[in-house]
């Protein structure tokens, strides 16, 4: 693996006056889709903060492209491509559909390019495009914040916790999509709790527990016994 | 029919300028969840610069309004986010409102200094001045036309630039997630300072535009905002047609009372009382039922979480303090002059009015903005009700005034935050307008309080009306500390930190909050009931509580000691007006200037003092060394090195600036420790190096340096030494409560659990 896209050195992280990663290492390739795994209360999502550039790391290094980005706004990452869906829904509830995709324009995307390709992927978005995203179904809502990524491009897409609240039918499907966007080269870091769900999809799987990577290596090798010794604390 | 549409097209027009006002509102309301109290000041200012660049500089008006409304009112804006409500974030909507308050206080003070009301001043005339248009046999003047077109403009603009911008949603998106505003490359920042920038130039466009109509005059510019108040509440907030229509509604009403209030049929007073302060309060009036049509506020889940905090007070404390407060005044009393011990009575009466809102604000939570209106009406009771001042007369007057803060807070118990602060405004306003103007309450202008007839004391004197105040305040604070100790205590913070908690442990809301207004109301009453002097309603008026609920919040409003501070703080600025005349301008705009920067500070002054000091305890090194400097600065002066006065301020300096820091920069890492320790090194060699004796000509200045020292240094090194993160390296399971476990505590922790590996 040469020249990784997403790089984190020896991150350390708190809130407040509490330290939550004590020094995290991960590398993500270009292309590549990693799976974050991991019980509550890890650092699943601090790490997702730490990444988007909501949150300040206490020391180590975020780089991005071979480039120092640590302490950059979480705007300037996005604009530079970063596409972070966060936990819960990653939409506004009280704007419409097009306008949730006109805010996904900060990436430098027309919205009628965005508009196409979103109605193009999700016909269903369009038959609601005037309706506030609130109103929506969990699921519907979740293809709008996921549209984002089909729409805009980006580099690298952060994931955290897709399937929270859906049924799993519907969680198969948008991991469908998400299939489908590694699959034109971009790279990928998946948080879930449900290991299983996310297995499938990834090449790559990192265990993350007490604020540390535990486990790391091919997603196919991570095993049912070491997902039950870091969840239940062996 | 020819008159009835006439004042229909005076009221529209009004109307018009009330729905630009509140458009402004509701712009930086929606945005940032900011209630701007000062954006009607705002307008004021603008009006007042506008007057300026055209009619005293002779600016031609289309550059003049461009300088005003494009430059000035836009910086004004963008200034006023960065600076000052930028630091908001996180905290309690009372802080919030508090800062809107003080940037409130801060644009009068300003107003007032640059352009005092007694100099006489060219006429601000309105546009086109004497150019008419008679449509439909209606003359219009064409300042009308401009009104009502600057009012269609806005109302396109913002409808365009809300919903067909970027930038107008992302001004909405902000609002409903900061976070993922920021994650889809949006910058919330900018778009706080392009909403803070637009309100900015509406409130000067409406300012300017009601000047032209009722010439220059700070309290009708300032109180403009009330009227938009009740617009912008009527489109709850949110609304912008709806706001329209609502400012449409209040100028035609104003309009037509304005109308019909010249007929002889209308009546001059009802059951005896005057009501020429009706047309004032209509507005007032309309928010009140506007405020009361509203749906009853959602409780909210979950923990609010905001960032100040206060501790239990103990009995101890409290009782020590409480005797040492007594006997402080009376030792100092002695050595006042008149005017001083008058002043410092002042201080004390203020106080009270302040412990009154540490139950009802500090502890429950609920914002009040009408505590001197209490007041006032405990000192109408007190010397209506028959006994002339003995202790019986007290505890009616206080029982009579508790009962109707009760009874004010019933409709109005529905509504929390925003919404029930406006609701004592309006409460506070309409007593102001309509009760304390009548002869059946004080009179000619002028009621006496009857002094407190207290069995085998006299108290007639200046000193022992001070004595009484300050017993009365440490009684008082006593009280308060008894119910926070108590199980109604425990209540009121459980109505603040969790409705819905509180709600679902079987609490009544409704009486937790009836009790806190009633304690509230009745503390205040005693500050009027024991004024026992001739008292005037202005004393009691709206704009008076505000100062008052501002110094509180800053003193630290969940404290019996924040109310001292805030109550002397107030007292305190009038003995400065007093002692150096040169800087009367600058007390005028002391209290809002120490208030916006509560942001930074939300649990007030008292609290951090305390904290400071509280967590030096137990360090004995830093205590040492703390002592040990200020043992030098005394051998200093001992040996004649430095001037007494030197003393004095390095002293000083040292106690407040330097000693409070020792812990800050024990902490921080070593790049902030060496910047922090020169910085304040320099301080104290600036403190002892001053000839102050000579290089300073009036005690009053020498304290103001020393302020100013003490601001400069000792907040500076805080600020140095706070922004560095405090790390410690322990995951959150293994942390113990207040530091982290050993190994050997853990493996013990371990084996008795059972779970050894």
């Amino acid at each position: 693996m040469t020249n990784p896209i997403l790089e984190l050195r020896n991150i350390r992280a708190s809130y407040g006056s509490i330290e939550v990663l004590h020094g995290v290492n991960l590398s993500i390739g270009r292309g590549e889709v990693v799976a974050l795994l991991g019980p509550n209360g890890a650092g699943k999502s601090t790490m997702i903060k730490v990444v988007s550039g909501l949150l300040r790391p206490t020391s180590g290094q975020l780089i991005v492209g071979g480039r120092d980005v640590t302490g950059a706004a979480a705007s300037a990452l996005a604009r530079a491509g970063l596409c972070t869906i966060p936990e819960g829904r990653g939409i506004f509830p009280n704007l419409t559909v097009r306008e949730n995709l006109l805010m996904a324009t900060f990436s430098g995307h027309k919205l009628s390019d965005i508009e196409e390709r979103t109605y193009s992927r999700f016909p269903r978005l369009s038959e609601r495009r005037t309706q506030l995203a609130g109103t929506m179904s969990g699921g519907e809502q979740q293809m709008l914040s996921l549209a984002r990524a089909l729409a805009t491009n980006p580099v690298i897409l952060l994931l955290d916790e897709l399937s929270m609240g859906l049924a799993p039918l519907i969680v198969a499907e948008l991991y469908q999509q998400v299939a489908a966007i590694a699959a034109e080269g971009v790279s990928v870091l998946v948080v879930e709790q449900f290991a299983r769900t996310v297995l499938g999809v990834a090449d790559q799987a990192v265990l993350l527990a007490h604020g540390k990577v535990q486990v790391s290596g091919k997603a196919s090798e991570i095993g049912e016994d070491v997902l039950a010794g870091a969840y239940l604390g062996s | 029919m020819q008159e009835l549409l006439t004042f229909t097209i005076i009221g529209l027009s009004t109307g018009a300028i009330y729905a630009v006002v509140a458009s402004g509102l509701v712009v930086t309301y929606t945005t940032s969840g900011i209630f701007n109290l000062a954006h009607g000041a705002t307008g004021m200012l603008a009006a007042f610069t506008y007057w300026q660049l055209r009619f005293d500089w002779n600016m031609p008006a289309p550059l003049a309004l461009f300088i005003t409304l494009f430059v000035l009112c836009p910086l004004f804006g963008i200034l006023t986010e960065r600076f000052v409500m930028r630091g908001l974030q996180g905290t309690s909507e009372v802080v919030r409102l508090s800062v809107t308050v003080a940037l409130f206080a801060f644009m009068i003070g300003i107003a007032n200094w640059v352009w005092p009301s007694d100099s006489s001043r060219e006429a601000f005339t309105k546009f086109f001045e004497g150019n008419t248009v008679s449509i439909g046999g209606i003359n219009i003047s064409w300042h009308k036309l401009i009104t009502f077109g600057c009012a269609i403009l806005v109302a396109i603009v913002l409808r365009l630039l809300l919903f067909r911008t970027r930038m107008g949603v992302a001004m909405r998106a902000v609002v409903d997630d900061r976070a993922l505003t920021e994650l889809n490359g949006g910058r919330p920042d900018r778009v706080a300072m392009f909403a803070w920038a637009l309100s900015a130039m509406l409130a000067g466009l409406a300012g300017i535009l009601l000047a032209g109509e009722q010439q220059l005059n700070i309290e009708p510019l300032v109180l403009l905002v009330i009227n938009a108040y009740a617009a912008a509440i009527i489109g709850r907030l949110k609304n912008l047609p709806m706001t329209f229509a609502g400012a449409a509604v209040l100028g035609l009403l104003d309009a037509y009372y304005l109308q019909f209030s010249d007929k002889s049929w209308f009546p001059q007073s009802i059951m005896g009382f005057g009501i020429s302060g009706m047309r004032a309060s209509i507005p007032t009036i309309v928010l009140f039922i506007a405020l009361l049509a509203r749906p009853q506020s959602r409780l909210r889940a979950g923990v609010v979480r905001i960032r100040e905090q206060n501790k239990v007070p103990t009995w101890s404390a409290s009782l020590m303090g409480a005797v040492a407060l007594i006997a402080i005044v009376v030792a100092i009393s002695g050595m006042l002059t008149r005017s001083n011990t008058l002043l410092l009575l002042n201080g004390f009466t203020f106080a009270i009015v302040a412990l009154s809102l540490v139950p009802l604000t500090g502890y429950a939570g609920q914002m009040s903005l009408a505590p001197l209106t209490f007041a006032g009406l405990g000192a109408i009771a007190m010397s209506k009700l028959p006994g002339d001042g003995n202790l019986l007369t007290l505890i009616v007057a206080v029982v009579i005034v508790a009962l109707i803060g009760a009874l004010v807070a019933l409709p109005a118990i529905r509504l929390s935050g925003i919404y029930l602060a406006l609701s004592t405004a309006a409460f506070a306003v309409l007593v102001t307008k309509l009760i304390f103007n009548q002869k059946q309450t004080f009179m000619s202008g002028n009621i006496a309080v009857p002094v407190l007839d207290i069995p085998f004391i006299e108290i007639n004197s200046p000193r022992g009306r001070l004595i009484l105040a300050s017993a009365a305040f440490s009684l008082l604070g006593l009280g308060v500390v008894a119910i926070r100790r108590s199980r109604l205590g425990r209540r009121l913070i459980a109505l603040k930190d969790s409705p819905a908690a509180a709600a679902t442990l079987g609490m009544s809301l409704t009486r937790t909050k009836l009790a806190a207004f009633a304690i509230s109301a009745g503390i205040a009453a005693c500050a009027g009931a024991l004024a026992g002097d001739k008292v005037s309603p202005q004393q009691y008026d709206f704009t008076q509580s505000l100062p008052i609920v501002l110094l509180t919040v800053v003193g630290g409003v969940g404290t019996v000691g924040g109310a001292l501070f805030g109550g002397l703080m107030l007292g305190g600025n009038s003995v400065l007006a007093s002692v150096v005349p040169t800087l009367k301008n600058v007390t005028k705009i002391l209290p809002g200037t120490i208030g916006v920067t509560l942001g930074r500070n939300p649990s007030g002054a008292a609290n951090q003092i305390a904290d400071a000091f509280r967590s030096l305890s137990n360090r004995w090194s830093l205590l040492a060394f703390a002592a040990t400097g200020g043992i030098v600065i005394w051998i200093l002066d001992a040996q004649y090195v430095i001037s007494h006065w030197a003393f004095f301020i390095s002293g000083v300096f040292w106690l407040l600036a330097v000693t409070p820091n020792l812990v800050g920069i024990l902490q921080a890492p070593r790049t902030r420790q060496i910047i922090a320790s020169i910085y304040l090194a320099i301080g104290v060699i600036v403190a002892i190096s001053i000839d102050w004796d000579n290089a300073v000509d009036s005690t009053g200045k020498r304290l103001i340096a020393l302020v100013l020292l003490i601001a400069l240094f000792g907040v500076g090194a805080q600020r140095l030494t706070e922004n560095a993160p405090r790390v410690h390296r322990a995951s959150p399971d293994v942390i113990g409560l207040t530091t982290a476990f050993t190994d050997e505590e853990l493996d013990h922790a371990e084996r008795e659990l059972g779970v050894v590996l």
